[in-house]
């Protein structure tokens, strides 16, 4: 900073200490910002309790396990229930903090208060003890202060038009940490910027990461009973820091830059065009049931931050011990302070809720007619422009998809896709019309909002892997050291004829084209697209549809696999070229107002007869037309999917003058027949109709004969 | 922490000796803000530096700032490896021309 710059700032009054606590120069804080600030002189300490008597901020030298010094919040240093106090001369990079908070222990009425907890302050931007992935013995959790000055230069999230999303799921750790990915830091956000280049490639616009806040990996008592392996809890869904990134996936966490090397991936995400979504967990935190250990909200303000049953129990609608009370108004305040912060300081594109049907009960657990957690999120000027995507339903039953409280806002997993298109593809009775209206946006779910309310996917980190999908009939989860008991069981899965690994090829042949007939299926749906990373890869998890727990090649991409899959990726790649060319496959309205005339609907059914689709339930042809009439010309995709048997002839919808079918794909073709560049389509031969194999998607282009083309 | 300038052709050469962290980031910036001349080339020479915290890398990344503000030219030589590997990993290496030795870091600025 030069002289000049420096004119106009003169220190500030409260640069100064106005009492000694434990030996400390301090004076009464600032309540706002919650959490640790460094002030002019200081750290700011500012905590909320409202139940609370007393509270003791506790201090330590950064990797020592014994507190230097222990400071009590004076009662004149509180306003109303935030305790708030700046401490002189310490150093922001050797200080770790945590906060002993005193009150009665009754657990009937909801209070869990235990002052020989030093608690994880819920506001703190880093946490220590987890810098090393799996590392060692366990040490405690401490909050530590960092630098939040990163160098974004002209960066800001991309706001990428929600119809135009392709979004590709990962687990951070999970996509590099396997030796073949090669990358100088494997299973860390560095390591993911090195694989930038794979998505570009690919052509996904957005990657949605599997919890990034810390969490406790060493959470799990369970070992494979065969092997004696521990297990883990790896995908991270059991969060304890919510404004801190996951220290252990952060190649540089060791020098406390963790926020730094996670705010660069985002840059050089952004850089290449690629949004980042975050799955966040605001249903529950890693503090469990009754047992479970008191690390933070528990310890603070128990009856506050949980959903408590009327004799001071939890209420479990998450599966996992506890459940997250978030409509109460000062949890409310909290999530929204949490995603704030990740919107404007590490420039987050958009988040996904994870069982987020909790967001929509009262404190007792009753489902509420207008949740304010979920209009607040919608309505925030913040988070304005992110993506809000619900996981609507709970592990209480509560199932809301298409009936979430969304605000016309919010979007949603689509689970009903996901189970549609399974059964669609795997050739079940009735099928095919309840995939025709998920093909479509799921008009029935989102009509009032819009296709893209309805994200849509055919495999997520829950459940089977695609290449799994198509090679297990049921789970085999023996190695999660739960005998199987965990995990789903009604999968819509099909193994084509045998249950694994096999040689048959005739049984490799048909997994290899259903693999295909699902990604070309949803890549041509109306909504937003996910893919599950690694399924362009032909990634297995060997039948095991709930991997949580393993931190191990069956949760590890392997790119030597995604090599073997080069003519699968190849697919991919082309299918989203394909998507991304026809607008008329990525509508951002159900009925868009005022469609110019053209030649056809915005979509049309058919059958094995042009215009004559068969809704009969035996039926298990899809031939849908998607045309959009737009100022710069028509654009127009024939899809036919045959999940039957059989190999069908079917009669192709006749074009105007001068326009023939091209074909972009047939699943039914060995690669590289199986597509065509988009844009180089090979002309169809017979125009009239078309042969669509047995269990075989076929995808045509309507453009200008390439006679026509010469004679322009 | 000790700084030390020399005048190698027309590069300023400025050696880092010591410990750069919270305590020693402040006197370190404040002393580079004299050193680094506007529009002139500077070569930070990090050989002799025995550690570094994340005070210190920021005080890399304000040398940066300030270079880039006064239009002046700047380079990192002789990285300790533990250096090298978080600055690659946060990304903060990518602001920087960085050498092996001091003679090529100067070559670079040249």
């Amino acid at each position: 900073m030069s002289e000049t710059e420096r004119a106009g700032q003169i220190t500030r009054i409260d640069a100064y200490p106005t009492g000694l606590i434990s030996g400390y120069p301090v004076r009464p804080g600032r309540v706002l910002p919650f959490g640790a600030s460094v002030v002019p002189g200081g750290i700011n300490f500012s905590v909320y309790t409202n139940n609370a008597t007393a509270v003791v901020l506790v201090l330590f030298r950064r990797g020592e396990r014994e507190p230097v010094a222990e400071l009590p919040y004076p009662p004149c240093f509180r306003i109303g229930g935030v305790y708030a106090m700046t401490v002189f001369g310490l150093d922001p990079e050797t200080t770790e903090y945590g906060y002993r908070a005193e009150g009665p222990y009754r657990p009937t009425d909801g209070s869990r208060f235990d002052p020989g907890a030093v608690l994880i302050d819920p506001y703190a931007k880093l946490l220590t003890g987890r810098e090393t992935w799996g590392g060692g013995e366990p040490v405690p959790y401490r909050s530590a202060i960092g630098y939040d000055d990163f160098d974004w230069e002209d960066d800001r999230p991309l706001r990428l038009p929600p119809e135009d999303l392709i979004i590709y799921e990962l687990h951070v750790r999970g996509f590099t940490r396997h030796p073949s990915s090669a990358v100088r830091h494997p299973g860390t956000f560095a390591g993911l910027i090195e694989k930038i280049g794979y998505l570009r490639d690919l052509g996904v616009n957005c990657v949605e990461l599997m919890p990034v806040f810390e969490f406790d990996e060493l959470d799990n008592p369970r070992h494979d009973p065969h092997s004696g392996a521990r297990r883990y809890d790896f995908w991270g869904y059991n969060p304890i820091g919510f404004f801190a990134p996951k220290a252990g996936y952060a190649a540089s966490a060791r020098y406390g830059t963790q926020a730094d090397e996670f705010k660069n991936m985002v840059k050089q995400l952004h850089r290449a065009g690629i949004e980042v979504i975050l799955d966040v967990v605001f249903n529950h935190t890693g503090e469990g049931g009754e047992q479970g250990p008191t690390l933070s909200f528990r310890g603070l303000d128990n009856s506050t931050y949980y959903m408590l049953t009327p004799d001071g129990g939890y209420y479990n609608f998450t599966g996992t011990g506890n459940t997250l009370n978030c409509n109460h108004p000062v949890v409310r305040g909290f999530i929204i302070d949490c995603l704030r912060y990740w919107a404007a300081e590490y420039h987050i594109d958009g988040f996904r809720f994870d069982l987020a049907a909790v967001l929509g009960r009262a404190p007792d657990g009753s489902v509420l007619a207008n949740p304010p957690v979920l209009e607040s999120l919608a309505k925030d000027p913040v988070l304005r422009d992110c993506k809000l995507i619900a996981e609507a339903w709970d592990a209480g039953g509560l199932y809301q998809v298409g009936g979430f409280n969304d605000y016309m806002r919010w979007s949603e997993w689509n689970g009903r896709y996901r189970d549609a298109v399974r059964r669609f593809l795997k050739g079940d009775f009735g099928a095919a019309s309840e995939f025709a209206v998920r093909l479509t946006g799921s008009p029935d779910l989102y009509g009032p909002q819009a296709p893209t309310a309805s994200v849509n996917f055919v495999t997520a980190h829950d459940g089977f892997t695609l290449a799994d999908l198509v090679s297990y009939n049921g789970k085999h989860n023996a190695a999660n050291g739960e005998d199987n008991r965990d995990g789903e069981n009604q999968n819509n899965s099909w193994n084509c004829g045998a249950e694994g690994p096999t040689d048959d090829p005739a049984v490799i042949s048909l997994r290899r084209r259903q693999v295909r007939n699902a990604l070309l299926l949803l890549l041509c749906s109306w909504g937003i697209p996910m893919l599950l990373g690694g399924d362009e890869a032909g990634r297995t998890q060997h039948g095991n549809n709930n991997a949580y727990c393993h931190d191990d090649p069956l949760t590890w991409l392997d790119w030597d696999l995604a090599a073997e899959h080069a003519w699968l990726r190849r697919f991919v790649r082309y299918a989203i070229a394909f998507r991304r060319a026809h607008p008329a496959l990525r509508r951002p309205q159900h009925r868009p107002a005022g469609q110019a005339a053209g030649w056809f609907p915005a979509v049309s059914w058919h059958g094995t007869r042009a215009w004559a689709a068969d809704w009969g339930a035996h039926n298990r042809l899809l031939a849908t037309m998607f045309y959009l009439s737009e100022p710069g010309g028509h654009d127009c995709v024939y899809l036919a999917a045959n999940a039957y048997w059989e190999p069908l002839t079917v009669e192709l919808p006749v074009l105007p003058g001068g326009v023939i079918w091209h074909r972009f794909a047939d699943t039914a073709a060995p690669a590289p027949d199986d597509v065509a560049e988009p844009g180089n389509e090979p002309p169809v031969n017979d125009q009239a109709r078309i042969r669509v194999g047995e269990r075989s998607v076929v995808a045509l282009v309507a453009h200008h004969s390439p006679f026509e083309k010469a004679e322009k | 922490m000790h700084l030390e300038k020399r005048t190698q052709g027309e590069v300023v050469v400025i050696t880092l000796d010591g410990i750069l962290d919270s305590g020693t980031a402040q006197a370190v910036q404040a002393d580079l803000e004299h050193l680094i001349p506007e529009h002139g080339r500077v070569l930070l020479d990090l050989g002799k530096m025995s550690y570094m915290s994340s005070a210190g890398l920021r005080v890399m990344l304000l040398a940066y700032r300030q270079a880039l503000a006064t239009g002046a030219r700047l380079a990192l030589a002789r990285l300790p490896a533990d250096v090298r590997e978080v600055m690659t990993a946060t990304g903060f290496l990518d602001f920087f021309v960085v050498s092996n030795t001091v003679e090529e870091g100067v070559e670079a600025l040249v």
